[in-house]
């Protein structure tokens, strides 16, 4: 069959059987070439995903006579295999290309400025990456055996990148010869029994053991060979990336040494240096500080600190908890659902928000990473009274009337101790400075209620805002 | 002895073991535990298990045998004289404890060191001991690096290599002087002497293995040793030179340069002072120019100061160009490879880029951009195309375009 006239060109589409199969895209890639039909008119599809195969022509089932050869050299074969298994849906088109492009130019792979090689070689490099943390981050976890005679196993949770889990069975069965393991992906999972390797279907999360009783000697050694004088976390997490600590049992424990490592720091600087220079004595220049605070296990995370909005004389100041997810990304207080909900209690008692002074009683979002999702985690006390620092700056500087604390945490950064809501809303705590505190319970609380309580919580949140309302005009009177 | 938990004398024992600098977990002989009982594989490459906050990579279970010992050196947190918690292990329990961590994958293997307890030699055979363990015990295939102790019989220090994938001993200082001022239970001829016979087994056992299949392998990982930077008063020049002597003399695969921490409950002979973290880097960067850039021990030392110092806010490569101005720039479509390593800015891998797309094409400063890192370092020395830095070589404030902002890395590097 000949290549029909380009107005009335033919798509053919091709499906692969499994997303990292190479040697079936490398038989179809030479019957193609042998066809002559050009890239330009080829879709390959991974299985799952949509595409047009029943627009398309079926592939010839042989190469028109004579029958040509296909030309690709040792290295591009070897690159190819290895980029076929990255993620990338557009990965086999980008080497059916580069083979087309390889029939006429043999040394085209030598020219690194092309784009098309250096996509490959973008490609081959990520994937070699992933295999290489792999290899690295898969952490076993022993299950005993359950009866005599049974042997133990060792059972490993991984969530790699691309599709690399097949094409690295070999360096685990080579390295854990001697040992019946698995290795348990939620692209496909492999198991070893010391003689045989089998291939299994994809599996969850709770598959896996959830410990192993040497991860704390695991940890102890961790913590031990740290050597806290020379702190680099960027060096750190540009070898070991976030996403890969949920499933690093050493993990845990890094805020910890970060924070421990950095108290250590500023003790030697302490003790060493001058006296320590008293707080910042403008917003400005509380809001560049907080951003470096590491104080706090918080302040070692990466985020970024979110200072206090509003203006510097308020008469009212209001202080939240700690910034969530929203908060964190657009740098500014009360802009997430429960912010939303703040402004709209706030406008049907008649406070401005524009004329209140907004901060929390924590300057960074304490959270723990649940796959991509950062889920918020309550600050602890320690945290909150180490943070209160930089809270007490911020009423040096404003000097509110009137302070009105959402939450538990608010009210401990600015008691100094733990109180309970439902006994301390609806009246005035007197504080030292001359100003007056109100409690009363955080919106995030309301949006996790529903049903009557919700109701019944609005009511009490509108009656604790109204009556701050009704006491500030009182004040300014 | 001491009778606390394992937990407990690891604390103690990992944390006197992290002043060693060396984790490395490559270049050894490929192995596998595919048909036997045991475990473990290397392949060539060391793989990295996990990094701790410090920025070190985690490879190895890097621990001492024990922190007793019967020498008094000044650099040292063991020594005898100072009052640190101690505590020892058994070889067997090192070698469970690297089984447990290695079945875990946690590490690439064994790096044990120790302090010296009752004599060189009993110490040195309890290490011997643990990587007999091991190897014929576990059937363990993974690495094992043990540091041997120069003043131990040359017999064992034998047996270690037949064990380890690699060995090493420190020369600890760059010049004998302050070997004998703050070692003094230590010799440097003993040390050379500890270094030669262990290059001369490399030497033989490779050898043999050329002509018999089945010889014995000798610490197929070679061997390397560790210089303490910054505790006597060694310019970077002395360091540089020696540690050049070291991978001339004795065919060492690796000088690591230790910063000299301020170790708890220091001793009087020390100075107070650290040296910048920064310095130990440029000592890794001068390393790398002798080892892969084609660079002569005497030619790093030109790009040192008067005090015979490398400059610490640029790079020594950058200083050694802007000192020898008249080599650039450098036509990136002519110029041999050997020059085109001493352009700022582009490494091996760049060059290697570079010298096989110009056989393609003439290369323009956009290729160029796509093949370096960082264009804005490199465009200074070089020509292309389109591009020739017509008066940049000649500014005499280049270096200052050049050098990176002054950051503030010593306050809290201290």
């Amino acid at each position: 069959m000949m290549p029909t006239p380009a107005a009335a060109r033919a798509r053919y589409a091709v499906a692969l059987p499994r997303p990292d199969d190479f040697a079936f895209w490398r038989d179809r890639a030479r019957l193609l070439i042998q066809c002559a039909i050009p890239p330009e008119d080829v879709s390959w599809i991974e299985p799952g995903a949509p595409g047009d195969l029943f627009a398309a022509q079926a592939l010839p089932p042989a190469p028109p006579a004579p029958v040509r050869e296909v030309r690709a050299s040792r290295r591009f074969l070897q690159l190819a295999g290895n980029a076929a298994l990255h993620s990338d849906p557009a990965r086999f088109a980008l080497l059916y290309r580069l083979l087309w492009r390889m029939q006429e130019h043999d040394r085209l792979l030598e020219d690194k400025a092309d784009s098309d090689v250096r996509q490959l070689a973008e490609l081959d490099k990520a994937v070699r990456r992933d295999s290489h943390k792999m290899h690295a981050f898969v952490r076993f976890r022993r299950i005993a055996p359950r009866e005599a005679g049974e042997r133990e196993r060792y059972v490993a949770w991984f969530e790699p990148d691309h599709h690399i889990v097949r094409a690295n069975a070999g360096f685990f069965q080579r390295r854990f010869a001697g040992m019946a393991w698995s290795i348990l992906t939620p692209r496909g999972s492999l198991h070893w029994d010391g003689e045989t390797l089998v291939e299994g279907p994809p599996a969850q999360r709770g598959d896996a053991p959830s410990g192993d009783a040497m991860e704390d000697l695991w940890r102890t050694y961790y913590a031990s060979i740290f050597n806290p004088a020379r702190l680099k976390t960027r060096a750190m997490t540009s070898e070991m990336p976030r996403k890969y600590w949920k499933n690093l049992p050493e993990a845990s424990i890094i805020p910890d040494l970060v924070a421990g490592a950095q108290a250590r720091e500023a003790q030697m600087i302490a003790s060493g240096g001058p006296a320590f220079e008293g707080r910042p004595r403008s917003l400005d220049a509380i809001g560049a500080a907080i951003e470096g605070c590491r104080a706090c296990p918080i302040g070692c995370q990466d985020g970024r600190a979110v200072r206090g909005e509003g203006p510097g004389a308020a008469r009212l100041m209001i202080v939240g908890e700690q910034p969530g997810d929203c908060e964190e990304r657009a740098g500014r207080p009360f802009v997430g659902p429960a912010g939303q909900l703040l402004d709209r209690h706030m406008a049907s008692a008649g406070l401005s928000r524009e004329r209140a002074y907004l901060t929390n009683a924590v300057k960074h979002f304490k959270h723990t990473l649940r796959g991509k999702r950062r889920i918020h985690q309550t600050p602890g006390a320690k945290e909150i009274d180490t943070c209160r620092w930089w809270l007490e700056a911020e009423r040096d500087v404003v000097k509110p009337r009137l302070v009105l604390a959402l939450g538990a945490s608010a009210a401990r950064a600015i008691l100094g101790r733990t109180v309970s809501i439902v006994r301390a809303r609806g009246a005035p705590i007197d504080l030292d400075d001359g100003s007056e505190l109100w409690i009363t319970a955080h919106p995030s609380y309301l949006l996790r209620l529903d049903g009557a309580a919700a109701r019944e919580q609005a009511a009490l949140f509108d009656r604790d805002l109204s009556a701050v309302r009704r006491r500030l005009g009182e004040i300014a009177a | 002895m001491s009778s606390s938990s394992i937990m407990d004398r690891l604390a103690i024992l990992a944390d006197a073991a992290k002043y060693d600098a060396s984790c490395a977990s490559s270049g050894t002989a490929r192995r596998n535990s595919l048909g036997g009982k045991g475990i473990g594989s290397t392949e060539g490459m060391g793989i990295c298990h996990a990094y701790a906050p410090d920025g070190r990579c985690i490879s190895l279970l890097k621990i001492l045998l024990t922190n007793h010992c019967i020498f008094d050196c000044h650099y040292c947190v063991n020594r005898k004289s100072s009052n640190t918690r101690r505590a020892r292990f058994t070889p067997q329990e090192v070698a469970d404890l690297t089984i447990s961590f290695y079945r875990r994958n946690y590490i690439e293997g064994l790096f044990l060191s120790s302090g010296i307890v009752k004599s060189s030699n009993h110490t040195m055979e309890q290490m011997v001991e643990c990587a007999r363990i091991l190897r014929e015990e576990h059937e363990f295939r993974g690495y094992i690096h043990l540091k041997t102790i120069p003043e131990a019989d040359a017999e064992l220090v034998h047996r270690a290599g037949l064990f380890a994938d690699r060995v090493s001993i420190n020369v600890e200082l760059p010049t004998d002087r302050g070997l004998a001022r703050l070692a003094p239970d230590k010799d440097a001829r003993q040390i050379e002497g500890a270094m030669n016979r262990t290059s001369t087994d490399i030497a033989a056992a490779r050898d043999s293995r050329r002509r018999f299949r089945h010889a014995p392998r000798f610490a197929p990982a070679g061997q390397s040793t560790q210089m303490i930077v910054g505790a006597d008063r060694a310019s970077d020049a002395d360091i540089v030179h020696r540690a050049s002597g070291l991978y001339t003399q004795f065919g060492l695969r690796r000088v690591y340069y230790s910063a000299f921490s301020p170790i708890p409950d220091a001793s009087a002979v020390l100075p107070l002072k650290r040296p910048p973290l920064v310095r130990e880097h440029r000592l890794y960067q001068s390393d790398w120019l002798i080892r892969f850039y084609g660079f002569r021990a005497a030619e790093v030392a030109e790009a040192t100061d008067d005090k015979g110092n490398l400059p610490l806010d640029i790079d020594p490569k950058l200083a050694w160009a802007l000192k020898f101005r008249e080599t650039f720039p450098l036509d990136v479509n002519r110029a041999p490879r050997e020059l085109l390593y001493r352009v700022p800015g582009l490494g091996v891998t760049a060059v290697d880029r570079i010298v096989a797309a110009r056989r393609h094409r003439t290369l323009r400063l956009e290729d160029v951009a796509r093949l370096t890192v960082s264009l804005a370092k490199v465009r200074p020395f070089i020509c292309t195309a389109d591009w020739r830095p017509t008066r940049l070589t000649d500014r005499a404030d280049l270096r200052s375009l050049l050098a990176p902002r002054a950051e503030q890395l010593e306050l809290f590097a201290a």
